[in-house]
């Protein structure tokens, strides 16, 4: 199990190696989350759009080790934006990564960037 | 422990044995005392005041003072079904019926009181009953069974209680008093008569100034002989005519008894040996016995204060002043409610039409009021008992106080809790006085009741005093400065009630058109679903066309499992399937590895579809003539039926063919929280209806309906709405009843919680559901009306849009299933590997 959690190290926005083209932005839900594969690991990435912001993060949520994120509702907490585990309302921020409401573990985020329509997710090269 | 401690002996374990365990336990706290209670009961303490309601629970934990538990976790040694036969006061002992012997330094005899059964000769034959203990009413409840009426002797309190729990069981109720009035302890001749009236409006039969002379009957009881010669006949009699003090143990021990029974006790409640106290009903105090539980527990308090050497007051007698809801009607008494005491006058009001009496006896100098009598209307008995307490200031038109506001005039009752002083005693059965409740208030800032409660233990003996708490409450909040408000989250400072009039008002139709009108921030998963909820329950519109306001149960329209796949459960409305039906569903399960099993619902789950299976899982479904069951929703559930008078010996009505069409009619109902219902063809009840948010259950004349019943964690049975309605009536009741719901309740709240929060309680649903006291009763029929005409199955919708279909996959940039699933077998079928726990 923890294995699964090391396989998803957090990745800072200056040390991005190279950014993988993922998806056309028009597939993910506006205000909603999609869950992106990349190699045998899984992506979560969010759509906030009305705050026209993007987000990733893994889809995994370290509270029970279930792929589900990306099913979660986003939102805001105070000015913090946030996503909802469905399973059992774990909160964490997409921006650090935090667990907002209890103590679960910190989730790795990553830097998200959309270009041409097309959203590209930023990788350092430990995920080369 | 130490050997220097002292031995305190209890016996018996009623409700002041057991509270005055808890008192000295409480205020012991250097743990100076060894405790022991004895009880000839098998069970521990529990609350007589609330009998009846035992017939209907029947659930003797229910009413236990305190679990076993807390007399282990207290050090109070309990003995249950052990009898206290003698006692030795000279060597300090006392002996249990099995000979064993136990000494003590101080003894306490709480022995209570029995009924009293007057000589009548009959009283031994077979269906006379009295009314007292949990052994008496399991009795009653078996003996009820086999007949259709019951009898109770005794007008008095005790007797109304007893009268309300045989009418509770179905049977045809009479009361035989031999005062020429009813309850004539506590009520003048005008407040008794409307009382009268109203019981008898609700079918009770009435019989005052009735001496029985004898019962008669070969073996078991036919009926009664009056005085006068007459015969009445009667199926079974519950003997409820007052009580005797137990004082056969103290006076073969040899203490002085009072001239009408009980064990004489001076102002310090000792009785003729030093070392022995007698308290509550077992005691006779200037020879008069209390019969009420709050006299009891002040007496034990006493106790105990002089045990612990703390300040002693001596008891000086206690006001007997009561309020209580006798099978639907509102009775009050308190101080002394006939002026005769001491010289006053009377002002009265009685309004035939509402079916009130009000009368307050103010003193001759019109400075005081001294006692009085409510019948129909108690709201203002908490106040008038505090004004009577306190002595205090009258105003300046007395008539007020039970007139209510007029001619612009408004009855504040805030400016009363102001005036009343910081010792006044709030709670009668503890002492709790305003400022302890202030005090909790203030240091809390919440006027939460539950925790009043649960910190100063006000409201927890017979419950006459919470309305009085809540109104403290409230007013010390708004003292503090503070409102009182239930808001949504951080991003709505509305309730969910509010949302929905603006939603409503408003035209509003999607989330971000709310949050950018009516909110701040950027949403979250509390307010997201709660809205999302409202706007299905106000518009009916598909309910993916928002897809990501939805929690993920409604977002995929399945209900999510461990490991993240999902179950799927097609509508079975009222549980009834054709063979060919169950065969679909098995091909369907077994096609794609699906885990079945048969739901509480009457239907059946098929679990572990992974997301991208679930469109072509229901085309299959759908293609076969199955629909959505909505089992991912807050929305109507299953309308559980027994099979009802088709096939059932029993049944009296169509139970199923009803759960059908009530189920179909409800169908995708999105409402506050999940709604079961449930439809029994016959008082049997074998479709659990009084476990459900609404609960149908057939009658030789029609329907009884039942709001408000839960199972889960907290179960509670529903309570009776309406009694004997046609169908379509029933229909109406349950459009209004449930669209009300909808309408006011918190989010996530159950009608249960609902209901129990609901001010006016039942009564006041049944007001606005059946008797239109709001006057919205036409609104609510016509906005469940549309739901109903609205209803679309979303499932079809999906599977027959490619767009909407195309969103259920795991990834967005790959056709793979989320390879991270893993099942084991278990009993020949799958089941999802643990997590992480």
């Amino acid at each position: 199990m923890i294995e699964l959690l090391e396989k998803y190290p957090k990745v800072a926005e200056d040390a991005v190696e190279f950014w993988y083209k993922a998806a056309p932005a028009s597939a993910f839900p506006e205000n909603g989350g999609a869950c992106v594969k990349f190699k045998d690991l899984q992506i979560a990435v969010f759509n906030f759009s009305r705050r026209g912001e993007w987000y990733a993060c893994q889809n995994l949520c370290p509270h029970r080790m279930q792929m589900i994120l990306s099913r979660g509702m986003i939102g805001s907490e105070g000015e913090e934006p946030k996503v909802a585990c469905p399973f059992h309302k774990k909160t964490f921020s997409l921006k650090t990564g935090e667990n907002l409401n209890g103590d679960t573990c910190t989730i790795s985020t990553y830097p998200v960037k959309v270009e041409d329509g097309y959203v590209y997710i930023g990788f350092d090269r430990g995920y080369a | 422990m130490k050997a220097s401690k002292s031995k305190v002996i209890v016996v018996g374990n009623g409700m002041v044995g057991y509270k005055f365990c808890e008192k000295l336990r409480n205020t012991d706290t250097e743990d100076k005392y060894e405790v022991t209670v004895f009880g000839e009961e098998p069970w521990p303490a529990y609350d007589r005041v609330h009998l009846s309601s035992y017939f209907s629970k029947a659930a003797p934990e229910t009413l236990q003072m305190a679990p076993r538990s807390w007399y282990a976790e207290h050090k109070v040694a309990l003995r249950t079904n052990e009898l206290i036969t003698q006692i030795d006061s000279k060597q300090r002992l006392v002996v249990n019926h099995l000979g064993e012997s136990f000494s003590y330094d101080y003894l306490v005899l709480a022995t209570g009181s029995s009924a009293f059964v007057p000589p009548i000769p009959g009283v031994d034959k077979k269906g006379v009953f009295v009314y007292r203990t949990l052994e008496d009413l399991d009795a009653i409840m078996d003996y009820g069974k086999k007949v259709k009426s019951a009898t109770v002797l005794g007008g008095g309190l005790l007797g109304l209680e007893a009268a309300k729990a045989v009418m509770d069981m179905g049977l045809q109720a009479h009361v035989v008093e031999l005062a020429p009035r009813l309850m004539p302890n506590q009520l003048d001749e005008q407040g008794a008569a409307l009382l009268k009236s109203k019981l008898e409006d609700l079918g009770i039969g009435i019989h005052l100034g009735k001496m029985t002379k004898e019962i008669q009957g070969n073996g078991k009881l036919d009926g009664l002989v009056f005085q006068d010669g007459t015969f009445f006949s009667t199926d079974m009699l519950v003997i409820s005519a007052g009580i005797k003090p137990r004082d056969e143990l103290a006076a073969k021990a040899g203490l002085a008894l009072g001239k009408k029974g009980g064990i004489l006790v001076n102002e310090l409640l000792k009785t003729s040996d030093e070392h022995i106290f007698a308290i509550g009903e077992a005691a006779a105090h200037r020879d008069q016995v209390y019969g009420l539980v709050a006299p009891g527990y002040e007496m034990a308090q006493q106790v105990v204060n002089q045990l612990l050497n703390k300040d002693v007051q001596p008891f000086e007698g206690f006001d007997m002043s009561t309020k209580l809801k006798l099978i639907g009607v509102e009775v009050g008494s308190f101080g002394d409610p006939f002026g005769t005491k001491e010289p006053s006058r009377p002002i009265c009001f009685e309004d035939k039409v509402k079916g009130q009496y009000k009368r307050i006896n103010i003193s001759s100098d019109g400075k005081r009021l001294v006692g009085g009598v409510l019948v129909g209307d108690t709201s203002a008995y908490g106040m008038l008992l505090q004004m009577t307490q306190n002595k205090m200031a009258l105003p300046p038109e007395p008539e007020d106080l039970i007139l209510g506001g007029r001619e612009g005039k408004s009855s504040n009752p805030m400016g009363g809790l102001d005036a009343l002083p910081e010792a006044a005693q709030i709670w009668s059965c503890e002492n709790i006085t305003k400022g302890d409740i202030c005090q909790h208030i203030q240091q809390t800032e919440s006027g939460d009741l539950g925790e009043i409660k649960k910190c100063t233990k006000a409201g927890t003996g017979c419950g006459g005093c919470l309305p009085m708490i809540n109104d403290l409450a409230k007013f010390q909040l708004k003292k503090l400065g503070k409102t009182v408000k239930n808001v949504l989250c951080e991003h709505f400072p509305y309730s969910r009630q509010e949302l929905f009039d603006i939603i409503k008002i408003k035209g509003v139709k999607s989330y971000d058109q709310l949050l950018d009108e009516f909110g701040e921030g950027d949403g979250c998963e509390i307010c997201k679903p709660a809205v999302a909820s409202i706007l299905a329950s106000v518009w009916n519109e598909m309910i993916l066309r928002q897809d990501t306001i939805q929690d993920t149960n409604d977002r995929f329209l399945a209900n999510i499992q461990k490991g993240g796949t999902y179950s799927v459960v097609p509508r079975i409305p009222g549980g009834e399937i054709t063979p060919e039906q169950l065969i679909v569903i098995g091909e369907v399960a077994k096609k794609y590895k699906l885990y079945t099993k048969i739901t509480g619902g009457q239907r059946i789950d098929m679990f572990g579809a992974r997301v991208d299976q679930l469109p072509d899982i229901w085309e299959e479904l759908i293609d076969a003539g199955f629909e959505s069951g909505h089992a991912y929703g807050k929305s109507l559930r299953t309308v559980k039926s027994c099979v009802g008078s088709t096939w059932c010996r029993y049944g009296v009505q169509d139970s199923v063919s009803f759960a059908i069409r009530v189920e179909e009619r409800y169908r995708g109902l999105r409402s506050p929280h999940k709604l079961k219902g449930g439809v029994s063809g016959c008082i049997r009840e074998c479709a659990e209806a009084q476990s459900k948010d609404f609960g149908i259950i057939a009658t030789e004349k029609g329907w009884n309906i039942y709001v408000g019943g839960n199972g889960g964690s907290k179960p509670q049975h529903a309570k009776l709405l309406v009694n004997d309605v046609d169908t379509d009536t029933c229909i109406k009741y349950l459009d209004r009843y449930l669209m009300f719901y909808i309408k006011t309740a918190e989010p996530l709240q159950r009608t249960a919680s609902w209901l129990n929060k609901l001010d006016g309680g039942l009564d006041y649903l049944r007001d606005v559901v059946v008797n239109d006291s709001l006057g919205i009763a036409g609104e609510l029929e016509r906005e469940m009306e549309f739901m109903v005409n609205t209803y679309a199955c979303e499932w079809k919708e999906v599977v027959n849009n490619p767009e909407l279909r195309a969103r259920f996959k795991h990834f967005v940039n790959a056709d793979d299933q989320d390879p991270s699933l893993q099942f084991k077998p278990m009993r020949g079928q799958k089941i999802p590997v643990d997590w992480k726990s």
